[in-house]
């Protein structure tokens, strides 16, 4: 890994950490948060390796203890609390995200990344946070559902979008993602 | 939002080695979250203070600066507690939260950012055996936080150079007109500090151990 890699790492962590930082939405358990925009971001902009590798060292950053996550919260603690499951699963959306971006990337577009980023970005997150809401919080499923996917839909889906259209301008405009080598074979 | 903030003291604190400090700082998270009372809060809040401003002679100013940064997010969370559950809730949560940040400000104030990152470092050696080099580690965690007080204030200038001519760049405009430059500046400063680093050797591999230099091997 080059230090340029590195140093892109390093960055959509701290983008993540001040994203924090926007006042979030309190409505149960689990937060409506503008990090899970630097999730999609990670993904988009970096792709599925550096993207899952950022998302991973922004939760190392909230484990020493620095209080990075929206409410404030940080240090081991909630790496064991009723929002848990969302904290995992961000590195894997980053890394679904990523790798469905380098898939399409040559012929990438918003709604590429729109329909990207609800699959990875929404789809795993809940599929992965759901559950652990309902173990650890004792919730049935389906209350999980209510208080721990249903409220996101709308603010999840803007996110999607507002991610799609971020990761596309940057693609035009200074594309961190590199063309898979058999397509630059193929030219 | 600044987490380079090491105030160089004499004091027992700053000799407590880094590993001891965040082990105390996550044993302090645990507590706190795991017993949600007014007088757990408080006590911590008030632990916090006398190792802070006693034990570690900070100012006072440099902690609080940081409650400073946190204080209107704080408030809502206090009136939206108040609202909808109940005054002791508020204030635990608030306390709680005050005592955390206020704690993560001592130990950043009282340990150098490498000390923080060899104990990532020794943590990750075992790492080794995958080809990982612990080394690198600490160098994408100690960019990292380089990056967050630089990205909060450059966003802050944004938001400030908005108001001022009277306008907020909100919703599609404001990705297309701010946020997308913002990035692209944010990413090419981040490929610029990588030559940077790669000009003064940061990508070279590290010696081989045994093979030190005579003055050292001394």
């Amino acid at each position: 890994m080059k230090t340029k890699d590195l140093a892109y790492i390093a960055l959509f962590a701290a983008i993540i950490a001040v994203l924090g930082t926007l006042p979030a939405v309190n409505i149960g358990p689990v937060p409506i948060t503008a990090q899970t925009l630097g999730v999609m971001l990670a993904g988009g902009v970096l792709g599925a390796r550096r993207g899952f590798l950022a998302v991973l060292l922004f939760l190392v950053l909230v484990a020493i203890g620095l209080p990075l996550l929206s409410s404030g919260a940080g240090g081991l603690a909630v790496f064991a609390g009723a929002t848990a499951g969302y904290l995992y699963s961000w590195p894997v959306a980053a890394f679904v995200i990523g790798w469905l971006t380098e898939r399409v990337w040559s012929r990438y577009t918003v709604v590429w990344g729109v329909l990207i980023n609800v699959l990875g970005g929404m789809v795993v997150i809940y599929l992965i946070g759901v559950p652990v809401l309902a173990a650890v919080a004792n919730l049935s499923l389906w209350e999980a559902i209510v208080s721990g996917a249903w409220p996101f839909l709308p603010g999840d889906a803007a996110k999607a979008f507002i991610a799609a259209a971020i990761a596309d301008q940057v693609r035009r405009s200074y594309p961190v993602i590199e063309r898979p080598q058999r397509e630059l074979a193929g030219r | 939002m600044t987490l380079a903030l090491y105030v160089p003291r004499q004091s027992a604190v700053h000799r407590v080695p880094a590993g001891g400090k965040l082990l105390a700082l996550a044993v302090l998270a645990v507590v706190l979250f795991a017993v949600p009372t007014l007088p757990v809060a408080a006590a911590g809040l008030l632990g916090v203070l006398l190792v802070g401003l006693g034990a570690a002679r900070l100012p006072a100013a440099s902690l609080a600066r940081q409650a400073r940064t946190v204080r209107w997010w704080l408030a809502g969370l206090f009136v939206f507690h108040a609202l909808f559950s109940d005054l002791p809730t508020a204030a635990v949560t608030v306390l709680r939260l005050l005592a955390l940040v206020l704690a993560a400000a001592v130990v950043t104030a009282t340990t150098r950012v490498t000390e923080m990152v060899a104990v990532i470092e020794w943590l990750c050696a075992p790492l080794r055996v995958f080809g990982v080099r612990p080394a690198r580690i600490g160098l994408v965690i100690a960019m990292a936080l380089r990056f967050i007080p630089v990205l909060a204030e450059r966003a802050d200038r944004i938001r400030e150079a908005q108001a001022a001519r009277g306008g907020s760049a909100r919703g599609l405009r404001g990705v297309r007109t701010t946020v997308t430059p913002l990035l692209v500046q944010l990413l090419q400063m981040a490929h610029t500090i990588s030559e940077a680093l790669d000009a003064r050797g940061a990508d070279d591999e590290p010696p081989a151990r045994g093979r030190r230099s005579p003055v050292t091997a001394a």
